[in-house]
């Protein structure tokens, strides 16, 4: 792939204005699939099925096979769509997009056109630097996925110059919602790290509503990056690329990054940008030219006239907007204050996508300290050295195990690391690991009744609060605690003592 | 010969109902009668199903209402009801009676090609749901029935394996899409079939064979396992040779299924009771006057006003009502039909299931796909798939598919008005007796407007049923009429069809059909018998 000339990334903005447009498909994790009752894939319990086996007459499109909505995939659908702030349509229908391709069963995709179920919303993304922007939702619309072509032969891996193709139907029906941006405007600089921040905060939705295994790698989530570039003091919109299926958080804003560069090289030179699908290289970090894409490419839409409507009910989205999770912004700035983390060492958790880890091995009994680093240390390091998911290297139980041996002064931090790697090789507990390999070191609650004291005497106002029965404040308190201590407490235990502390003093 | 009444218990009046009867006279019994015998232990299941086989043997190598015959099958199930029977095991009233399906239906390990090239030794995996309850009533699949490729036609001569024949007239149509089924029935081969209505293709070839044909309510049946020609307008239906005998088997195949999101939820009233209850005194029965054209063949309007004044003799009101869209319901009928044809068409591309032909020297996907398609459809599909795909195209999308959408609308809302005034509507079911075979195959606006009065009910959703009102007295032909009622009133048709039946069959002396010619005559038997 011949490299594209790029023009510098800060003279590129000094020229231009970058507007993005973001995609975002989200596999829902619901049994069954969007129309049949076929185990679905994208369910975790069945991610592992050989090709062609998770299938139904109606996955493979048969002659007479008939869609039926699944409910639950309705219900998860509109629970997402009330998280990005959306309105929900009292009645939505789904439509036939018409096209002939392998994977598509049918050789047409039931989708939702001009009917979505979520509408005009916005979602709140906070950047590194600490910078909120609001990105605009235009819409959210219920879809099945197409099934999975592996083709055979030939340089490129893709259907052109391939021998032959297999398809696996075992993705074809899997419920799908699509999450539409409107046109992002004024994120400057920061388009990239936003559209990878866009991501990421799609990604803490979904997995707080439990409605997606959001595993990137998988396929769970995927994110088509719409970047066009205008002069400064323009109007007028320039003309849009459409880079495809960028699979990782950091593919997005590299490829985001890659385009801006790409065409203020091509503006500046005095040529015209193709409005065109691009294909995302992870290993060059390019991006190539896929097929020309128009506005006028005609699928043919009509209301599919196999399915009914889906009528919700007022009742039913008001059950699902009492039962939403708190919005993930808020939960990142509580979870910062209860863990007592600085900016940077919370950053590191959530870029790392590692805030469902730190708050599953927290409750699990960790300290803040030790559950954030082994997820950003040690294991972080492993998955990268390995090429595996951090994620599936541990569970968070694990993890909290390995940091009680450690707490108690069982393990050092270098048994830990050993201990660790038996855990990685499916060895067993932590425990289990320290007796089987004989590792094993050589602890008191009075080191730290004297920095609560010291937290609760600095801060008389919050002591009153916790008094008062506001036990939230105690937060304030853990934190105080948790950096004196350099995290080395067990923050449960230090909240029980700051809660008792409090009654008592 | 009994004159099935719509009265009493399914033994009927009980004068066949003695002694075993010869094959010749099983085949000549009505589903009602023949279960009244297999109830009474009076013929077994497989006398019955050896019979109707014989007949088909005999006649169908003439006839070709089947594409495929269950020989084997058909004798193993009726074995297996005979021996539940014996043992005691309460049986539904129908088990052990033939039936034919539409070759649009799928069967499990049956072939099922909906009269398509492209589908030729394709075996289904799963049973439509509608197969499904009648086998699970102990019905016995005799075999599938011919019928235009697709559904797509008004005389079976667009089936890719060749044209069915009226047993009225072999030189003529059986009607379309239906043929099959409606020959079947026509020619004794069967009691009862399963058909497909979207346009009039379970009405008109009852129209033209003498028998008995109703779609249902949209929604009534489920559409699970039929090949789908347009979502919105198909409706499953019974065939048979009397009113009584197709509300036995709409009352086996209607009622929800979860596996169509279009079935109704509601819970349906029997269709055989409303057969016993029959009676039109009172019954208000409005006749279209956008309808009474000059294009109806003289002898069809004759024996349809007959019918209207022997209904009228029976307590019925006439009652004139205005219908202003339905001269519109043909085109905005055949917009909505080719655009979701396409659609549902665009699966046959050679990938999953059915005919693979690949271009001399390879080709790509794509190349295999458009050479399958053009080897595996014929012309009519063809002409379909490409009105429908530029009816939905971008820019013309709003001038055709969205305008025909109005007019349905406009169509249904000339429906509830007249609904408001009248219980049922009452049209002769089409212009015409059987055409000649080849007469209106290079004339597709000819055969279109075959469905001039069947297509409203379609677009509207509503049920609507034809009953034999006679022969034409200028070719000797069957004619039939339709009663059109609103949805969910499938009911009233049984109840104004069965009263009409009645009152026909006592002026008659019989059914109609008894005065069909003797097959067994009209075709050479050298070779016939297995």
């Amino acid at each position: 792939m011949a490299r594209a000339e790029l023009m510098n990334f800060d003279a590129a903005l000094d020229q231009f204005e970058p507007v993005i447009g973001l995609e975002v498909h989200v596999e829902l994790n619901t049994r069954t699939k969007m129309f049949s009752s076929s185990p679905n894939p994208a369910n975790s319990q069945f991610h592992s099925a050989e090709p062609n086996t998770l299938i139904t007459p109606v996955c493979l499109g048969l002659p007479g096979s008939l869609p039926v909505v699944n409910e639950t995939a309705v219900r998860y659908s509109i629970s997402l769509g009330l998280a990005l702030g959306c309105s929900i349509a009292a009645s939505s229908r789904f439509a036939r997009k018409n096209y002939f391709y392998p994977d598509l069963a049918k050789n047409y995709q039931i989708s939702q056109s001009d009917e979505p179920i979520a509408f005009d919303g916005g979602v709140e993304v906070e950047l590194d630097g600490g910078r909120t922007i609001v990105v605009p939702i235009e819409r959210a619309h219920m879809e099945e996925d197409a099934g999975k072509l592996t083709h055979v032969g030939g340089a490129t891996g893709r259907i052109q110059g391939a021998e032959y193709s297999l398809v696996d139907y075992n993705r074809a029906g899997v419920p799908l919602v699509e999450i539409v941006t409107r046109p992002i405007f004024g994120a400057e600089k920061d388009a990239p790290a936003l559209a990878r921040a866009y991501v990421a905060t799609i990604r803490d939705i979904v997995l707080a509503l439990g409605i997606s295994e959001a595993r990137m790698e998988r396929g769970n989530l995927r994110c088509d990056a719409n970047v066009s570039l205008r002069p400064r003091g323009a109007q007028q919109l320039g003309t849009r690329t459409e880079t495809k299926n960028v699979n990782s958080l950091r593919s997005i804003e590299r490829a985001v990054r890659y385009e801006i560069q790409r065409q203020a090289a091509i503006l500046a030179g005095g040529g015209a940008i193709t409005q065109e699908t691009r294909h995302w290289h992870e290993d060059t970090g390019t991006t190539s030219a896929g097929r020309p894409k128009s506005d006028a490419d005609d699928y043919r839409y009509f209301p599919e006239p196999d399915l009914v409507p889906v009528v919700p009910g007022a009742e039913l989205i008001a059950e699902l907007r009492a039962a939403l999770p708190e919005p993930p912004a808020a939960r990142r700035a509580r979870l910062k204050v209860e863990w007592g983390f600085t900016d940077l060492e919370f950053q590191d958790v959530a870029n790392g996508g590692l805030l469902a880890e730190v708050a599953a091995t927290v409750a699990a009994g960790a300290s803040p300290a030790a559950a954030r680093k082994w997820w950003t240390g040690e294991l972080t390091r492993i998955a990268n050295a390995t090429g595996r998911d951090v994620t599936e290297l541990a569970t968070p139980a694990q993890v909290a195990e390995l940091a009680a041996l450690v707490n108690e002064g069982t393990l050092t931090d270098r048994l830990a690391r050993q201990a660790l790697e038996g855990v990685i090789a499916g060895e067993g507990s932590p425990r289990e690991i320290v007796d089987a390999r004989g590792l094993a070191v050589v602890s008191d609650d009075g080191s730290l009744y004297a920095a609560i004291d010291e937290a609760l005497a600095a801060q008389p106002d919050v002591l009153a609060k916790i008094r008062d029965g506001k036990v939230e404040a105690a937060g304030v308190i853990i934190g105080a605690v948790m950096r004196a201590t350099k995290g080395t407490a067990d923050a449960a235990r230090v909240r029980e003592l700051v809660l008792e502390r409090a009654a008592a003093s | 010969m009994s004159c099935p009444e719509a009265s009493g218990t399914l033994a009927g009046s009980g004068d066949s109902g003695s002694g075993n009867p010869a094959a010749s006279e099983l085949i000549r019994l009505t589903a009602a009668e023949l279960s009244a015998q297999l109830v009474a232990g009076e013929v077994s299941a497989v006398d019955v199903t050896q019979a109707h086989l014989d007949r088909i043997n005999t006649v169908d190598g003439t006839v070709h209402a089947f594409l495929h015959i269950a020989h084997e099958r058909a004798l193993t199930a009726a074995a297996d009801i005979d021996r539940r029977r014996a043992a005691g095991e309460k049986l539904h009233p129908l088990a052990g009676v033939p039936l034919a399906i539409k070759d649009v239906l799928t069967t499990r390990g049956m072939p099922t090609t909906a009269g398509s090239r492209i589908l030729e030794g394709w075996i289904p995996p799963y049973d439509a749901t509608s197969v499904r309850r009648t086998l699970d009533a102990g019905m016995i699949p005799l075999g599938k029935t011919n019928m235009d490729e697709f559904a797509m036609g008004s005389s079976t001569e667009h089936s890719a394996y060749g044209p069915t024949r009226n047993p009225w007239d072999l030189d003529r149509i059986p009607g379309g899409s239906g043929g099959g089924s409606a020959a079947a029935v026509a020619a004794f081969e069967v009691p009862l079939a399963l058909g497909s209505d979207t346009g009039g293709s379970i009405r008109q070839p009852a129209h033209v064979t003498g028998t008995v044909g109703i779609k249902p309510t949209y929604g009534a049946v489920s559409r699970y396992g039929a090949i789908a020609l347009a979502s919105s307008l198909d409706q499953i239906g019974p065939v048979s040779r009397t009113v009584l005998d197709a509300a036995l088997l709409h009352d086996v195949i209607a009622g929800h299924d979860p596996h169509d999101s279009t079935s109704l939820p509601d819970a349906w009233p029997s269709m055989v009771e409303a057969v016993r209850r029959a009676d039109v005194a009172g019954l208000r029965i409005g006749i279209v006057r956008q309808l009474d054209s000059s294009s109806v063949q003289s002898g069809v309007s004759t024996r349809f006003h007959e019918a209207l004044v022997l209904l009228e003799k029976n307590g019925a009101q006439i009652v004139e009502v205005d219908a202003p869209h339905f001269e519109h319901a043909i085109a905005a009928y055949y917009l909505i039909l080719p655009a979701e044809a396409s659609s549902n068409l665009a699966k046959f591309d050679s990938v999953r299931f059915g005919l693979r032909v690949t271009p001399p020297g390879g080709g790509t996907v794509e190349q295999v796909m458009a050479a399958t398609r053009e080897a595996g459809f014929g012309s009519e599909v063809k002409r379909r798939i490409i009105l429908g795909t530029y009816a939905l195209s971008s820019g013309y999308y709003d001038a055709y598919y969205g305008s025909a959408q109005k007019v349905r609308t406009l169509v249904q809302r000339d429906f509830t008005a007249a609904f408001e005034k009248v219980d049922v509507l009452a049209t002769p079911t089409a212009p015409t007796t059987a055409f000649k075979l080849g007469e209106k195959l290079d004339d597709p606006m000819s055969m279109y407007l075959n469905d001039v009065a069947t297509i409203p009910a379609n677009l509207a959703g509503v049920p609507g049923i034809s009953v034999p009102a006679g022969l034409a007295p200028e070719d000797g032909l069957p004619v039939g009429i339709q009663f059109l009622a609103p949805a969910r009133e499938d009911a009233r048709l049984y109840g104004v069809g069965a009263a009409l039946e009645r009152a026909l069959h006592a002026q008659w002396g019989g059914p109609l059909l008894a005065q069909a010619p003797d097959l067994t005559r009209m075709i050479p038997l050298e070779g016939g018998h297995r």
